[in-house]
């Protein structure tokens, strides 16, 4: 069974280890995540179940949505999600305690958008010189060869938007957990800028 | 592993120019004992959890400068010795004052 749960970044902070030393950690909130259905191998062709978290008001909810709720007797959830491989019926609520200290976890986001961006910043390309009559400062320089083959290769390293896409980063250690407060202290960056979704998954299942 | 104990601020009243002395913890192969390190206060800095301090003292005609966490659970005490009164937050001209124009008034 996978074990896997959505929070929002909070923010990023500094904690003392026992030993004393000072490490970087992401505050992750976690709220009870509901689930409000389940997916089978069977029926759906996929095992998952669908998780409700997020406080939202009634009136933001669309009808088919306010219904599910309702059927299940519970307050209407902002975001409605499914977490593959993961089981429970419907009902249960995931909490930030399916993860213990210690364990190694993959965070997926979507990362802060950074723009339509040139190939200096979004590929690492190197810049031109800036003197010398040089006008090729932060140009991208050759995109192939010439007559053979006549075309530039696919997935050749352009200018184009970068970030605000998929961004998993992976094995990072979970380093305190808060059922309290519904915190998750990952050490590390997350992707994601704060109060953004992430999906927080148990890494190597 | 991180407890409950290493997110507590520790709630301490000091500011540059005091004279504070600040017991340690070090560890020394398998011995754990407590080094006090006492001088002048010459900045903080930083806020939250992060936040450090820097202390200046004289170590046998040597200057020595060491920064601490200030929340770190290594420090055992912090103890004021003496409040200083100074005009700046960060004393950093200190460094350049030799003998008695390298001093801070006390405080009244």
């Amino acid at each position: 069974m996978a074990t896997a749960i959505f929070g929002r970044k909070k923010h990023m902070t500094q904690a003392f280890q026992d030993d004393g030393t000072l490490v970087s950690v992401t505050v992750i909130e976690v709220e009870p995540n509901f689930i409000t259905a389940v997916r089978t191998a069977d029926e759906n062709g996929y095992d998952a179940v669908q998780v409700g978290f997020g406080t939202v008001p009634s009136r933001k909810v669309n009808k088919s949505h306010a219904g599910a709720f309702e059927k299940h007797e519970t307050p209407p959830r902002k975001h409605l999600r499914e977490l593959r491989g993961v089981t429970g019926e419907v009902g249960e609520s995931l909490a930030a305690d399916v993860f213990e200290v210690g364990d190694k976890v993959h965070v997926t986001a979507t990362s802060k958008g950074k723009g339509f961006q040139g190939t200096i910043k979004r590929h690492g390309f190197a810049r031109g010189p800036v003197s010398h009559g040089s006008h090729n400062v932060r140009a991208p320089g050759s995109v192939g060869a010439s007559a053979d083959p006549a075309r530039v290769f696919k997935g050749q390293k352009m200018p184009g938007q970068m970030g605000n896409k998929n961004a998993t980063v992976k094995n990072l250690r979970v380093a305190h957990v808060d059922p309290e407060k519904n915190e998750l202290w990952v050490r590390g960056g997350v992707p994601g800028g704060k109060n953004a979704v992430v999906r927080i998954r148990k890494a190597g299942e | 592993m991180i407890t409950s104990e290493n997110l507590q601020q520790k709630d301490v009243t000091f500011r540059p120019g005091d004279t504070v002395r600040v017991h340690y913890r070090v560890i020394e192969g398998n011995r754990e004992r407590t080094q006090i390190f006492e001088g002048l206060c010459i900045a903080r800095k930083g806020s939250g959890i992060g936040e450090t301090f820097v202390v200046r003292k004289n170590s046998f005609g040597v200057a020595v400068e060491r920064i601490f966490p200030l929340h770190s659970p290594k420090i055992a005490n912090l103890e004021v010795a003496s409040r200083g009164a100074v005009r700046r937050a960060k004393l950093y001209y200190i460094r350049d004052k030799i003998g008695r124009k390298a001093r801070v008034k006390k405080a009244k």
